[in-house]
């Protein structure tokens, strides 16, 4: 071969902006956020909004009313451990419990792709009734619109939901401090890899079931135990990682985060290694984190284990002064790297 | 879980870790071959764990990462056409060609479809027999059987709607461009134990020879990891460079026979442009004759895509033969990231400026990483 030279380095102009919406604007990461600040955020804002919490709270009279929404599409629509029923129920119920509210009401819209199967649309609703029922909130309005085929993914679903706060703490992200402990709920990953499974047809000895569950109960508990909550965050799109990313730039603290304790099922594992796949990043729908003092960690892992949801409660971190804006996360080994978030969804490798 | 748990144990990796510790006497430069490799390194801390005297550069080995510009473009030229489904695997779609990617071109209404292997795609030719299917076949010898099974699956099938557009490269030419380099830092390396598992590691004897380099096949968990890197700075500190397998379980010296009689049946070798490198000889794979009906770039007329200039501010060709580390680049991290990338270095997960930039800005920023 001849020599070469030490060439002169090269590269592509860079994409500056994308000048219409991608499928990875929603994948929960760092894409998404930019359109939410870019477009949403600069028309809308004002304090309840800039708040960046999962619910708004609105004082009404002596009440405090926790307020949120949430739209829901999924495909497949049926999946272990869930539908898209359970999801939007579940969902919304849950961004009413990361303001530590009780949930009163859902609302419920249907946008529904023609040709849809009238059963099917009958099974999507008894789900949604089930989990209201379990998550003891009825829903109380509604509306329905048909799209022409080929314009939906059979149905896709709106909730939003109302509750009542009826404690003094401020549950938002600013008021989590340097010295908070981070404590998580249970595993991660399961309701990312379902769908992924079912999806591109794994197959493993039993079916990975999706983590839907509502969170109100051991949220609700923990709100009356006298722990000083600072913050609630549910795990959603994006996983855990981005749910720290998330807290740790919108209250300007930093994070050290052990990997080691975080539980993650192994069929949940083999899948997220099948498809290269980290599973700091894969969506939970039944999964949150808790920011309170260090002295109460463990008093918050105590009551959150009291109830089956969040039975595998544990202390997975904490917030620091240093670097402010990163997660940093302790490996297996021990070294310590920064805990980004996703650009867009999570993509599958070549090899 | 098993076979997955022993290779990332804690207490075997400290006494790996003491083992290279015990051994070093002088300063070493080691280059890991695959992006697979990199990102490990940098999720596990590996580079952070060993002693100072051992220097990791990041190899080319990342097919996301080496892609031509110009075979970006026709990837969207064709993409973008109303008749073709076109098919990659995931990470091929952030990548930037002049002045889009992939995931835009779908956004703007193109048919671009994530598939797991070559035959995903094939099957969505058979079932949409009206519409041009094209699979973006990159990659390097460890794609390249399956990729070259569905060339040859649909040449016996008789599939007219099935082609594929061809930018798959090779491990051993791209190692003595850089071993040839006069600024080269390299002094051994561990090879891509999953290219080796393809095509063994006879091909690495005359490179360990020639250049007087030590080569280890090493697989991509910690353990072997550590243990690649203990062989080669061994090999360095008592003056041999040999070619040794690390990853033993997985490769054999001969490779994978049956995965190489497909790719010789479909590929030949040619040469091959390197984003960011340039024309290496002889490093490439294209479709022999026999299967030239099933070329992209033969059925479909892309004279529109010329050769395409590349602009000077991004270091991806330095980084990608180690004579640069991500953090070195002034682009990096402010006009460069994962979003807006300026190289593909800093697009695919294996490539070194994503891991760094996703692992390691603590410390390269803040304390200035080795």
């Amino acid at each position: 071969m001849s020599q070469a030279k030490d060439f002169a380095p090269s590269c592509p102009a860079p994409i500056a902006q994308y000048p219409q919406v991608l499928l990875a604007h929603g994948g929960g990461g760092r894409l998404m956020h930019q359109l939410i600040e870019r477009v949403f955020l600069s028309a809308f804002s004002n304090p309840l909004l800039d708040t960046g919490h999962d619910a708004a709270v609105l004082e009404v009279g002596a009440a405090r009313i926790a307020f949120t929404t949430d739209s829901y599409v999924v495909r497949p629509l049926f999946f272990p451990g869930g539908t898209i029923g359970t999801l939007a129920v579940n969902g919304t119920v849950n961004d009413l419990a990361m303001a530590g509210a009780r949930p009163l009401a859902l609302s419920a819209g249907f946008i529904i792709e023609e040709g849809l199967a009238v059963e099917t649309l009958q099974r999507v609703v008894a789900s949604m009734q089930a989990a209201a029922v379990e998550a003891g909130v009825a829903i109380v309005t509604g509306d329905t619109k048909v799209v022409d085929r080929g314009k939906g993914d059979g149905v896709f679903i709106n909730t939003a939901g109302v509750g009542v706060v009826e404690h003094g703490l401020r549950i938002a992200p600013a008021s989590v401090r340097a010295g908070d402990a981070v404590i998580l709920s249970g595993d991660i990953g399961r309701h990312g890899m379902a769908i992924m499974a079912v999806r591109e047809g794994l197959q493993f000895e039993s079916a990975i079931e999706s983590d839907c569950a509502p969170l109100s109960a051991p949220v609700l508990d923990l709100v009356s135990s006298g722990v000083d909550v600072h913050c609630l965050r549910d795990i959603t799109r994006g996983g855990l990682a981005s749910a720290l990313n998330e807290i740790a730039g919108s209250a300007k603290v930093g994070m050290t985060i052990d990997e080691r304790p975080v539980p993650v099922r192994e069929d949940v594992r083999g899948a997220c290694e099948i498809l290269g796949f980290d599973p700091m990043y894969v969506a939970n729908e039944g999964r949150f984190i808790v920011f309170a003092p260090e002295h109460q960690a463990d008093r918050v892992v105590e009551v959150l284990r009291r109830h089956p949801v969040s039975g595998d409660a544990c202390v997975i971190g904490r917030l620091t002064l240093e670097r402010p804006g990163l997660v940093v996360v302790r490996s297996i080994l021990g070294a310590t790297r920064v805990l980004d978030m996703l650009s867009g969804e999570q993509l599958p490798r070549i090899c | 879980m098993k076979f997955i748990d022993e290779y990332r144990d804690p207490v075997a990796a400290q006494r790996w870790l003491a083992a290279i510790h015990g051994l070093v006497t002088r300063p070493w430069t080691l280059m890991e071959v695959c992006g697979g490799q990199t990102h490990a390194i940098l999720k596990y801390g590996i580079d952070e764990l060993l002693p100072r005297e051992v220097t990791l550069l990041h190899g080319p080995g990342c097919p996301v990462c080496v892609t031509p510009l110009e075979k970006i473009d026709r990837a969207l030229a064709l993409a973008s056409r109303p008749n073709v489904i076109f098919c990659s695997f995931g990470d091929m779609l952030r990548v930037p060609g002049t002045d889009r990617d992939l995931l835009a071109v779908k956004a703007a209404g193109g048919d671009v479809r994530i598939v797991y292997s070559p035959l995903d795609a094939l099957k969505v030719a058979l079932e949409n027999p009206d519409k041009q299917v094209v699979f973006f076949a990159v990659g390097f010898e460890t794609t390249a059987p399956g990729n070259a099974m569905a060339v040859y699956q649909a040449r016996r099938a008789g599939l007219e709607n099935f082609s594929v557009l061809v930018s798959h490269v090779l491990v051993p030419p791209a190692l003595e461009a850089i071993l040839g380099s006069p600024s080269c830092r390299v002094q051994g390396f561990l090879a891509a134990g999953h290219v080796c598992a393809v095509m063994g590691y006879t091909e690495y004897l005359p490179i360990a020879a020639r250049y007087k380099v030590p080569i280890v096949v090493t697989g991509f968990e910690p353990l072997d990891l550590l243990q690649g890197i203990y062989l080669s700075v061994k090999q360095l500190e008592e003056g041999r460079a040999e070619v040794e397998n690390q990853y033993s379980r997985v490769v054999t010296k001969q490779g994978n026979r049956q995965a190489q009689s497909i790719v010789t049946e479909v590929f030949c070798i040619v040469d091959r442009a390197w984003r960011g490198i340039g024309v290496i000889p002889g490093s490439g794979l294209g479709l022999r004759d026999a299967y030239a009906g099933f070329d992209a770039e033969r059925r479909f007329d892309l004279s529109e895509v010329g050769p395409r200039p590349e602009p000077a501010e991004c270091i991806a060709g330095l980084v990608l033969q180690g004579l640069k580390k991500p953090h070195e680049c002034d682009a990096f991290g402010r006009r460069c990231t994962p979003e807006h990338p300026l190289g593909a270095t800093m697009v695919s997960s294996e490539g070194a400026c994503a891991a760094y930039y996703r692992h390691r800005r603590v410390a390269a920023g803040q304390e200035g990483a080795r």
